[in-house]
């Protein structure tokens, strides 16, 4: 699979003028630095500093309600966040008065839920976005879905409703989705807790041929198994702060932070890993 | 499937023909007794005659029925208007945020004024008032005044409808969509609202048939619809079977309109069940 890099962007790359001394494909792909959210009096992350390379994978563990999907949530700008910045492709996308809609169309995120769009065929689905947010001509934006249809192996597919669909197949359909936008960087939200298990595979097998072709990734998961074997990097988040990081086999074997070890001991016991 | 193969029956519990065939004795049975106490009256001779008379009824329904045609121009015009006016008012109430305050405070106002009127008020205020102001240009036609009016008071309980089926779609659909960088308006347009009004179908087309025989009210402002003629007709026969002939075309149009809500209500009771919506 080859990587959709910033270079096959469609959108013409809107964002090169903010981009000053950090071009695509120079810095990181992802600078988060200092972030914090609250809902209520309940602050969710509580400074969050962390540095994507381009073509990193990073999974990110920890118990539910540690942060994790909020954390993807407030890069994709579905949450507003209260302190703190993001920097995607050189890009503060934090920043006051940026077109949140233009920040999205370059951030692709999947959800544990799907939300695939229930009165659209699958080709509709992986249309929409090329057609309204890019504005692609109906024939281009066919084009590329079935492109992209045709990779995760669900051409055939294509004129079916999503109820029709196991949920092996609406989730990769949602990440199909999410392609199509030809993303910078894709975000991944507990994308296999929703399935049956003997769905997982197909699943994790299309993330791992993206992370192959190089795709910048930013993972939420409880799949630990699949951490291991994909991950560049590994954060265990714990009440709303990367605990530790590491690469996969330190963390996994050599936890150094005790609840980072007990969190893992959890999972062992659930014959998660 | 044979109904065995799910539910053993149990000793005593009746068969389907048996089942049917109380039910049809049953009716019968109602029916026949309300039937004889209405007939066995004393007073039921005159009734027939005033109400169930057979020569007013062939002299009165050709006329009747051209005036009804009025009645259908309303509804149809006015249902259009009112669909789209309801559709706007439910999206400007549904918008967030503090700068659409003003907007939301104005629409709310809107249909909580028009839903606390009586129609047949605002068809009088409205042909009666504004004509009465006598200002140059302003038209005087009671039929334009009762489409405004029907759409004014229609409008206000069918954003209410959409409102309710604007809520009903999951705020995980509307993520997705501005997920992919879709506007909030595109969103709606193309997600949202899809949804929201399919699953308001059956309540649209209950207000539709509401407003069917609301057309009725306009009679009031001087429209010589169905019901001003079935009260020409009476007053002329000095008989009153000419309303019976305006309930039986009320009848014959509304009640295969009530089937039909009932039949995409299962429809979707069925696709819920199923666990999806097309």
């Amino acid at each position: 699979m080859t990587a959709p890099r910033p270079g096959l962007s469609p959108v013409g790359a809107p964002h090169a003028a903010t981009t000053a001394a950090v071009g695509p494909g120079e810095g990181p792909a992802l600078v988060i630095e200092g972030l914090r959210k609250s809902f209520g009096k309940l602050e969710v992350l509580r400074g969050i500093d962390l540095v994507l390379a381009e073509h990193e994978v990073v999974c990110l563990i920890g118990a539910s309600g540690s942060g994790k999907s909020t954390l993807l949530r407030c890069v994709n700008l579905l949450e507003p966040i209260d302190a703190g910045r993001i920097v995607v492709e050189g890009e503060e996308i934090t920043a006051p008065g940026v077109d949140v809609n233009r920040i999205r169309r370059r951030i692709g995120i999947v959800f544990q839920a799907f939300n695939l769009f229930p009165h659209m065929s699958v080709l509709d689905n992986v249309t929409l976005g090329p057609r309204k947010a890019l504005r692609l001509a109906p024939a281009e934006a066919e084009a590329r879905a079935l492109e992209f249809l045709e990779r995760i192996g669900l051409a055939d597919k294509a004129r079916e409703f999503p109820d029709r669909l196991s949920g092996g197949q609406q989730q990769r359909v949602a990440i199909a989705r999410a392609l199509a936008m030809r993303p910078d960087l894709l975000l991944l939200d507990e994308i296999t807790s929703a399935l049956d298990p003997e769905l997982v595979g197909e699943v994790l097998r299309l993330v791992r041929e993206l992370a192959e072709g190089g795709m910048t990734m930013l993972i939420a998961t409880h799949e630990m198994g699949f951490a291991r074997d994909i991950a560049s990097r590994v954060c265990f988040l714990d009440a709303g702060r990367i605990l530790e990081e590491g690469p996969p086999a330190a963390m996994f074997s050599a936890p150094r932070e005790e609840r980072t070890r007990q969190f893992l001991r959890r999972i062992v016991e659930a014959g998660r890993l | 499937m044979p109904a065995s193969a799910g539910r053993p029956r149990r000793a005593g519990q009746p068969s389907a023909v048996r089942s049917t065939l109380v039910a049809v004795a049953s009716t019968v049975v109602f029916f026949g007794v309300v039937a004889w106490v209405v007939v066995s009256s004393p007073g039921w001779p005159a009734v027939q005659a005033s109400f169930f008379n057979g020569e007013v009824f062939a002299s009165s329904a050709p006329s009747i029925v051209r005036a009804f045609w009025v009645n259908v121009q309303l509804f149809l015009i006015a249902e259009v208007l009112i669909l789209a006016l309801g559709l706007v008012i439910a999206v400007l109430r549904s918008l967030p945020g503090p700068v659409f305050f003003p907007v939301r405070l104005l629409t709310t106002a809107y249909v909580d004024g028009f839903r606390a009127l009586p129609g047949v008020l605002v068809i009088y205020i409205l042909g009666f008032g504004i004509p009465g102001l006598a200002l140059p240009g302003v038209p005087v036609e009671p039929f334009l005044y009762a489409v405004v009016a029907l759409t004014l008071v229609y409008s206000a309980y069918v954003s209410e409808v959409y409102r309710a089926g604007i809520e009903s779609v999951h705020p995980s659909q509307e993520a997705a969509a501005r997920s992919l960088g879709l506007t909030r308006f595109q969103a709606l347009r193309h997600v949202i609202l899809p949804q929201a009004v399919r699953r308001v179908i059956p309540p649209l087309l209950n207000d539709f048939i509401g407003l069917q025989k609301d057309t009725v009210l306009v009679s009031y402002i001087g429209v010589v619809e169905i019901f001003r003629q079935s009260y020409i007709q009476q007053a002329g026969n000095f008989n009153f079977t000419p309303y019976m002939v305006t309930a039986l075309v009320f009848i014959v149009v509304t009640i295969p309109l009530a089937r039909l809500t009932d039949v995409l209500i299962a429809r979707d009771k069925r696709r819920q069940a199923a666990g999806g919506v097309r």
